[in-house]
């Protein structure tokens, strides 16, 4: 595993990288695991890091860009994530229970547009499709944590409650036993 | 069902559903270290007379589906669990994972037995993040416990099981846009065959199965084909070609009910019983306007088609796409359909991989004529183009890789054919309506 003190990734994130690849029998299966890593703690993918998962997982950097760019999930380093991600569900079961409502009111009181972030840094606002939790619509997905039947207030309260997971996130890769 | 009757949801509220102590105390795993003892083949031939058909969509035989294997095969064989639950309206999945992860670790291992695979993949929707961590710590338990890994209760079997996280698309719930995904390549379905049974994930043969179907397998081993057949709806006699729709099924039922949530019932409940009986009938004392069999794709049933019956034929028989994944979505007579048709027609242009022509375009071109018609500029002729959009795209009309064409198209047709005139006096009256999220966003 090579590693020089200009590379982006640190070598923690090249650790729980590196995890990974006895689960696969290619290494161009690391791929997504890779970019979650790093998007959880850079909250972008930055085009360094592109390039030098290329490197670690030997692909040509446009492989990984070809892969990443198809998910809308990972941004780029123009545009990070805040603290938190605040999908709201725009899927029919939500939008006959107000979930079109909900993003539009969310929108208001955050002052920013679905793909924005507040200027604190603490959230990013998004539209969701189906979350997979219709019996409860209106639904959000706050970061990976569904919660349902929501309203604006108990969005907003959520967000003040939601300590800031930042750094406490884990990837436990490996190969089990 | 009454309570003792119930199998996959048997658990789900019991304190410790998700332990592994829990689990072993309800005699769970049992079947598996009994399944240890018999051949692959023994375990296949099993479920293949049991007449389970797959819970994720298209209702195929999953015994028939093992068999395609080939067989003496070297290996690696790969079993992909699918659990990137995407339909719009379908959640059973998610309660599976969270409430009861054994349950489905257990199912794994007995189709693994089956098939021979000493790989799986569960390819979990990554906002599903409850589910991935209570599964890593399943799975955890099961290594601990000598359940998974190499050797498994010293016999001759080896099983790993790993979760692979997606990132919230849509079509990587299609076996092969899985597969690709998997692989580390955008999730764009591959042109069949070769089928993953031959040819599947890291070009080695692969089973894709749901995670529903993979809970019926558990229940199956535990409770025997007679107990399975004794639940749900014998083939039609008239139909040579019906494989019946026998046990269980999750049903779910969200939108305008008063009590949305997700129930084990015997297949074949009628779409009323569902609303009636379980969801406690359409809220706000209304009535049912319009009626989703089983997800987004199946299209439409009308307030008339209400007591059909929601097996694998039903659906079918009124024009619907099929039982899809049993998640009604109803519809109140308050609700505009021109409204309910753009909110289907936009999910699908976002979640198009964009690889077919057809698809790609058909889905983009019926958003805008709809889009047109809710900003009151839309003209009557509008409805035939939706038509003739619709039925041009698709595996049935021969132009697309995969179904989600298909799924796209179908509440198109199911709408113009069973609810024209709402459309005709809507252009007709120049009404209108807001798409809040387009004036926030623009077109996505
Ligand atoms: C666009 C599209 C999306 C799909 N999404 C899912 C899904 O989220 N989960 C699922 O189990 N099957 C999904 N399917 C069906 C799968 O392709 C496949 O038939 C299924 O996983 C097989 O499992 P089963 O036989 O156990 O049902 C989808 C199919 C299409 C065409
Ligand atoms: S039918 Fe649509 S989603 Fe399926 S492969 Fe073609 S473009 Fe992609
Ligand atoms: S439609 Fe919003 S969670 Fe399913």
């Amino acid at each position: 595993m090579s590693s020089s003190s200009n590379n982006v990734v640190t070598d923690k994130m090249r650790q729980a990288i590196a995890d990974y690849l006895p689960r696969y029998p290619s290494k161009q299966a690391v791929t997504l695991p890779a970019l979650h890593i790093i998007q959880d703690e850079m909250r972008c993918v930055p085009q360094r890091a592109i390039e030098e998962v290329a490197d670690m997982l030997e692909l040509h950097p446009s492989q990984v860009h070809d892969t990443l760019s198809f998910y809308g999930f990972f941004r780029h380093e123009q545009t990070p994530l805040g603290q938190h991600r605040l999908w709201v569900c725009r899927s029919l079961s939500c939008m006959l229970r107000g979930g079109e409502q909900l993003l539009v009111e969310l929108s208001k009181k955050l002052g920013i547009k679905p793909g924005e972030t507040t200027p604190d840094g603490k959230v990013t606002l998004e539209f969701a499709e189906c979350l997979g939790k219709c019996e409860g619509a209106p639904c959000v997905l706050m970061d990976d944590e569904c919660h349902g039947d929501q309203t604006v207030d108990s969005v907003i309260a959520l967000l003040e409650n939601t300590a800031s997971t930042l750094g406490q996130r884990s990837w436990a890769g490996g190969h089990h036993g | 069902m009454a309570d003792s009757d119930l199998a996959l949801l048997a658990r789900i509220n019991k304190p410790d559903s998700q332990s592994l102590v829990g689990y072993l105390a309800d005699g769970g795993y049992e079947s598996f270290k009994k399944a240890l003892s018999m051949s692959p083949n023994e375990v296949t031939d099993l479920v293949k007379n049991s007449g389970l058909r797959g819970r994720g969509g298209a209702g195929f035989p999953c015994g028939l589906k093992w068999t395609f294997l080939p067989k003496d095969h070297p290996g690696p064989i790969y079993m992909c669990v699918n659990a990137d639950e995407s339909e719009p309206g379908t959640f059973n999945n998610r309660i599976l994972m969270e409430m009861d992860p054994h349950q489905l670790l257990g199912g794994i291992m007995l189709a693994c037995r089956g098939t021979r695979a000493t790989t799986a993949y569960i390819y979990l929707r990554y906002e599903y993040g409850r589910s991935f961590r209570t599964l890593e710590k399943a799975i955890a338990e099961c290594y601990a416990q000598g359940l998974l890994g190499k050797n498994i209760q010293g016999t001759d079997f080896s099983l790993d099981i790993y979760v692979h996280r997606g990132a919230a698309a849509y079509i990587c719930g299609e076996e092969t846009g899985l597969i690709e995904s998997l692989e580390g390549k955008r999730a764009w379905p591959r042109v069949k065959p070769p089928f993953p049974a031959i040819e599947g994930a890291f070009r080695k043969p692969t089973v894709v199965n749901n995670v529903e179907t993979l809970c019926c397998v558990k229940h199956i081993f535990d409770r025997g084909i007679s107990w399975f057949q004794s639940i749900g709806v014998p083939p039609d006699p008239n139909n040579p070609r019906d494989a019946g729709s026998y046990g269980p099924k999750l049903y779910q039922a969200s939108g305008h009910v008063n009590r949305p949530g997700c129930w084990e019932l015997p297949l074949g409940v009628t779409a009323r019983e569902l609303i009636e009986e379980q969801a406690g009938g359409v809220w706000k004392g209304r009535q049912a306007k319009a009626v989703i069999p089983g997800g987004l794709s199946t299209g439409f049933m009308t307030h008339a088609e209400l007591d059909t019956p929601l097996d694998f034929n039903g659906p079918g028989k009124v024009g619907c796409l099929g039982l899809g994944t049993a998640a009604a979505v109803i519809i109140d007579d308050q609700t505009s359909m021109v409204d309910v048709l753009y909110n289907s027609c936009r999910f699908f242009a976002h979640e198009s991989c964009g690889q077919c022509t057809p698809c790609r375009e058909g889905t983009t071109w019926m958003t805008k004529i709809l889009h047109r018609i809710r900003t009151g500029h839309g003209a009557l002729r509008d409805l035939d183009l939706l038509k003739e959009v619709a039925d041009s795209m698709g595996i049935m009309p021969g132009t697309t890789i995969c179904g989600l064409a298909d799924g796209a198209a179908w509440p198109v047709k199911n709408a113009m054919q069973k609810f024209r005139p709402e459309f005709e006096d809507y252009i007709q009256k120049k009404l209108t309506s807001q798409d809040p999220i387009r004036e926030l966003v623009g077109t996505h």
